[in-house]
């Protein structure tokens, strides 16, 4: 029953979407089925909040490496459910201003805003940042003309380097309108264009018939490890 | 010098990039830019609409990913704001919600305080549901927005009245910076009714080489990373920034600056490794 329904309720909703994608009578059908989607999308926020509580909880209760995080994170997360929840600091909508809980969550000024502004903004932005000095160190440590291949990879980085840049245009701006295609700026653009293109094209392909068939497993019950190991 | 460079620290690499973003950032560096034919084709698609049109702003991207993908973002709410189109804005991510409030604070308050919310702009906000809300809004938009992101029923909305489907909107400009974002919009709404939906992006460096195999057809326009920002952000401010440009409007064209020092010193380490990585090999010490 744990693993039936479940199943069942697969291969309805997909062959549902399917049907509903080539025969327009039953569009409305695809649009009740992506509805509920949506729905559960929303309740997969509460399982997602469950389940960071229940890890890090345990990892805390058994002392593990790196606990002290955990109880950051469930800190954090506690304090930022509570003001997010219960509007705190946020005043009430102009259209009613009886009610304390009916202005809006994001309100500029309130705890939620300020968590959001001072908080979770900067720290997010500076852990992307972080990337220029790790791919910078990566690119010296790693990067070696060791074959062909290499040669070919490190020439057209550096196509794609000096082309996003002015570097480009200074660089081969002396070339004669007859040579234009030469100039930096134009090999990268035609680098994206045809080389790109051509191996992004042949990947997506090679996704589009994996997802193909995989649903097809899916949808038709032979592949079930989306359902689990069940084992708790 | 060559044992040095042969165990370099990397915190000395960490310190020339810091010094390679720093520096042009302190002193304003700034080159003009050469528009591209993608660039172009983002501005000539909006310039072809008409005052009044619809337009459906999905901005998936979120703080990590706003250096840049805000000043595109930005540039595309002035454009469109100057155009006097309707404003349609929505978001797949969760905090996308507050880059559409920023957007709004920053170009829409600030600078066209004559636009009406609700007349000549409204903020859809998020919906959790990925490629799933696409599904469902490119032929029935009122089965999952009952409400505009502020609790407001959009049927007290003025510019919601007879709005049933995102196919009515003359263009979908979206800006992404992955999962979901422009591939899953071309997927679920352009390529379905490609008939009745246009759309340009702007995207992160990172995903716009993905993004190629839909140009020219589902995507005649796109922006990649903030080098195409700053191509579109010139071409728009030659059009309508009059001779002071607030300096909001020259973000993408600021971080040129940063960008070109950065790529140099890139390529400046790869080659002394390389040729470390040659005296090396001659010197027999690898194969």
């Amino acid at each position: 029953m744990k693993r039936n329904i479940p199943l069942l309720i697969t291969a309805f909703s997909g062959l549902v979407l399917i049907l509903a994608y080539f025969i327009p009578m039953t569009q409305s059908w695809g649009e009740v089925a992506a509805i509920w989607f949506d729905i559960l999308a929303s309740i997969a926020f509460i399982l997602g909040g469950g389940n960071l509580i229940k890890l890090h909880a345990r990892k805390m209760a058994l002392r593990q490496a790196g606990w002290a995080y955990s109880a950051i994170t469930l800190l954090a997360f506690a304090l930022t459910l509570f003001i997010g929840l219960s509007k705190i600091g946020v005043s009430p909508n102009l259209q009613f201003p009886d009610m304390a809980w009916s202005g809006h969550y994001r309100e500029s000024g309130a705890p939620f805003w300020w968590i959001y502004e001072y908080a979770f903004k900067p720290l997010t932005a500076t852990t992307f940042s972080m990337l220029a000095f790790y791919i910078a160190s990566a690119a010296f440590r790693a990067f070696r003309a060791k074959n062909l291949e290499a040669i070919l990879l490190l020439g057209t980085a550096f196509i794609i380097l000096l082309g996003r840049t002015f570097a480009g245009i200074i660089l081969t701006s002396w070339l004669p309108d007859s040579l234009a295609g030469l100039r930096i700026e134009n090999l990268t653009v035609e680098i994206m264009r045809v080389v790109n293109t051509a191996g992004s094209r042949a990947i997506m392909i090679g996704i589009a018939l994996g997802v193909a068939s995989t649903s097809l497993k899916v949808l038709l019950g032979v592949d079930r490890s989306y359902l689990g190991s069940g084992e708790e | 010098m060559y044992t040095f460079l042969k165990n370099l620290d990397r915190r000395w690499i960490f310190l020339l990039m810091f010094l390679a973003v720093a520096i042009p950032i302190l002193f304003e560096l700034q080159f003009p830019e050469h528009p591209t034919g993608l660039a172009q084709a983002v501005f000539d698609e909006i310039e072809a609409l008409q005052p009044g049109d619809p337009v459906l702003l999905a901005f998936d991207y979120d703080p990590a990913s706003e250096g840049e993908l805000g000043p595109m973002a930005t540039t595309f709410t002035y454009h469109c704001a100057k155009k006097g189109l309707k404003m349609y804005f929505m978001a797949l991510w969760p905090v996308g919600a507050q880059m559409i409030d920023d957007n709004i604070a920053k170009v829409i308050k600030a600078d066209f305080p004559e636009l009406e919310y609700g007349k000549d702009y409204v903020n859809l906000g998020y919906k959790s549901g990925y490629e799933g809300v696409i599904k469902v809004i490119v032929t029935n938009l009122r089965g999952l927005y009952t409400t505009d992101s502020y609790g407001t029923s959009i049927d007290s909305i003025p510019m919601m009245e007879g709005v049933t489907d995102i196919r009515q909107m003359k263009l979908l400009v979206n800006v992404s910076a992955g999962y979901p974002g422009t591939t899953e919009w071309v997927q679920y709404a352009i390529t379905p009714f490609s008939k009745d939906l246009r759309m340009v992006a702007g995207c992160t460096g990172i995903t716009a080489p993905l993004l190629y195999p839909y140009i020219p057809n589902q995507l005649p326009g796109l922006l990649g990373a903030i080098k195409g920002a700053a191509e579109y952000e010139q071409l728009v401010m030659d059009a309508y920034g009059g001779e002071k440009v607030d300096q909001k409007y020259m973000k993408a064209r600021q971080r040129m600056g940063p960008q070109l020092i950065a790529h140099l010193l890139i390529i400046g380490l790869i080659i002394v490794a390389n040729i470390l990585f040659f005296m090396e090999k001659r010197k027999g010490v690898v194969r």
